[in-house]
């Protein structure tokens, strides 16, 4: 399964290990912090949960695959086409599978989102066969060492993309009209309608926005793991862990359960046994919902004073 | 201006509209009271196109509107406060106003919308002190003059008001009952206004219509309203005095 990159010097101390694990949670951690957003999008534009999520990673991470080691495109114009193939994807989900049922219950339409995850997996095992690929790193491979710890440049380039892609997302979402009729349209459906803003589009947007997050999330972590057709079941099941973590529907709560999630887990497989790093999601996913359902995200609003409403 | 002729409306099998008509003109404040259930708010959905007629029409200066969308119908001038105001709570109070105007976002220029965005908050003044807060952090008056606000950055030649004055405080109430009489007297909007204040409504409009579970029960001038004894003893909450003397 999944593992991301461990590089252990026959020494190092307890301190470095940690921030060994640390550095590698953090690599996972925005991965499915950018899965967890689109799960985000998608829960506030429709209340339902998109079980397809994790497809869109897959089908992302092997589109860049095949543009790259196929076709040999050179490295931005692959990811575009693989971001934008998967946005494809996700508008074709929205057009034929949810928009058809849009006046059924949410109940209905996530029980469709599970059906559309399998037949997507479906197509990909068509299309990609059921081996594993390797993808080449965005640059070098060489591991750079801090404070005892080794880093992969990749984790640079993962770290600067999920930032670049948080920034933009905001960017959107504060500054363009569209942004805010989709926020809008998330808060309060019926205040939009009679705003006229028109809530259909919204909903198409935010699949769009979802299929080129998660695709965006797949890309970035293909080198580090290997891409394959059927990787999408952990990782859409992972990044649904870190947004009940983080508080269903926030998109801050989103990123922090996240990255959370990523650093919770890394130091478990770690210091416990990496025979335990998928059950470690599950148990935190439990707990949080045994504990406090509501995630971490209200917290925040509590120590700002911000309850109204 | 604003025609509804015998429409009828509904959830499923619930008919909340039995057939009703009524008239708004130009530049007059008309008023639907009517007890909690009545329809009064599916009535004004109906016409925003929320909830769709199944028989019957709207016109619009003659022109049906009953079939197009919500987004279509305020593009023609008609816009809703809604019941609970129904503000936009994380957003900024700007950013609420700014969604109003969503619908002329084509047609007008920025300029425009600055300049509307201005005169909005010199009507409600609060709402530029505020501008960066929340919605969801406003009082419940405040909430309700953006709501308001909100609905005008659409330039409306038809506001619907929907209850302004829920649950607030008697002064803010008469406050926001004289900003919609200033509306229709230096603006020339037409308003439809439901109150649970009958009196209050009656005190502001020219005409009402009381609305009895799906149906137009009463209408005419508020005068002639005022002084009807069922008026008086359902909604006024005069006249038991009278009875037991
Ligand atoms: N979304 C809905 N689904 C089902 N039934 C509804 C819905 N909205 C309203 N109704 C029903 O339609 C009828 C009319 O309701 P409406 O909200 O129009 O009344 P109203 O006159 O505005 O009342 P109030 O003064 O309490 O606001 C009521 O019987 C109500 O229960
Ligand atoms: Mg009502």
């Amino acid at each position: 399964m999944i593992s991301p990159p461990r590089f252990f010097k026959a020494s190092m101390t307890i301190t470095e290990q940690i921030l060994q694990y640390v550095l590698s949670g953090l690599v996972m951690g925005s991965s499915y912090a950018l899965i967890a957003l689109g799960f985000t999008i998608i829960y506030n534009g429709t209340n339902i949960i998109n079980f397809a999520q994790g497809e869109f990673v897959v089908i992302g991470s092997l589109l860049m695959v095949t543009m790259t080691e196929v076709y040999e495109l050179p490295m931005p114009l692959a990811f575009i086409i693989a971001v934008a193939g998967t946005a494809l994807v996700a508008f074709a989900l929205q057009r034929l599978a949810i928009h058809p049922l849009r006046n059924s219950n949410a109940m209905t339409l996530i029980i469709v989102t599970i059906g559309a995850s399998i037949v997507l997996r479906g197509i990909s095992m068509f299309i990609w066969g059921k081996d594993a690929y390797a993808m080449r790193h965005f640059s070098g491979e060489e591991p750079i060492e801090i404070f005892g710890a080794t880093i992969l440049p990749q984790s640079f380039w993962v770290f600067g993309i999920t930032i670049a892609a948080v920034v933009l997302l905001q960017l959107f979402y504060r500054k363009t009209l569209m942004g805010k009729a989709m926020l809008a349209t998330a808060v309060n459906k019926t205040a939009a309608r009679l705003m006229g803003i028109n809530v259909e589009n919204v909903l198409l947007i935010s699949f769009v926005v979802s299929g080129a997050l998660g695709a965006t999330a797949g890309i970035i972590i293909a080198p580090l793991n290997l891409a394959k057709y059927d990787a999408g079941v952990m990782l859409g099941l992972k990044g649904f862990c870190a947004c009940i973590l983080g508080g269903l529907g926030s998109s801050g709560g989103a990123i922090i359960g996240g990255i959370l999630l990523g650093i919770i887990e890394a130091l478990g497989a770690g210091l416990i046994s990496s025979s335990y790093r998928d059950a470690i999601a599950f148990v935190i996913l439990l707990l949080v919902l045994f504990v406090r359902p509501q995630g971490l995200a209200p917290l925040k609003e509590m120590m700002m004073g911000q309850e109204k409403q | 201006m604003l025609k509804v002729k015998s429409v009828r409306a509904g959830y499923g099998a619930i008919r909340a509209l039995k057939g009703v008509s009524f008239h708004v003109n130009e530049g007059e404040i008309v008023t639907l009271i009517g007890a909690n259930g009545a329809g009064k708010s599916t009535l004004l959905n109906t016409i925003s196109g929320l909830v769709r007629s199944t028989a019957g029409e709207i016109l619009l200066r003659d022109k049906p509107i009953h079939k197009m969308t919500p987004a279509q119908i305020v593009r023609q001038g008609i816009s809703q406060s809604p019941e609970g105001r129904q503000v936009f709570a994380s957003l900024s109070v700007r950013d609420n106003l700014i969604l109003g105007a969503y619908p002329r976002m084509r047609s007008s220029t920025r300029a425009e919308i600055a300049q509307d965005l201005e005169h909005v908050e010199q009507l409600f003044p609060i709402l530029k002190e505020r501008d960066r807060q929340s919605a969801g952090t406003l009082s419940g008056g405040e909430q309700q003059m953006l709501a308001i606000g909100r609905s005008l950055m659409a330039k409306p030649r038809i506001l619907l008001l929907d209850e302004p004055t829920m649950g607030l405080a008697p002064i803010i109430t008469a406050e926001i009952l004289k900003t919609v009489r200033r509306l229709r007297d230096e603006e020339g909007v037409t308003i439809v206004l439901i109150e649970q204040n009958a009196r209050a409504a009656l005190s502001i409009a020219d005409r009402g219509y009381v609305l009895e579970t799906g149906r137009v029960s009463l209408e005419g001038k508020v005068e002639e309203l005022l002084e009807n004894s069922e008026v008086k003893r359902a909604y006024l909450g005069k006249g038991y005095k009278e009875v037991w003397e």
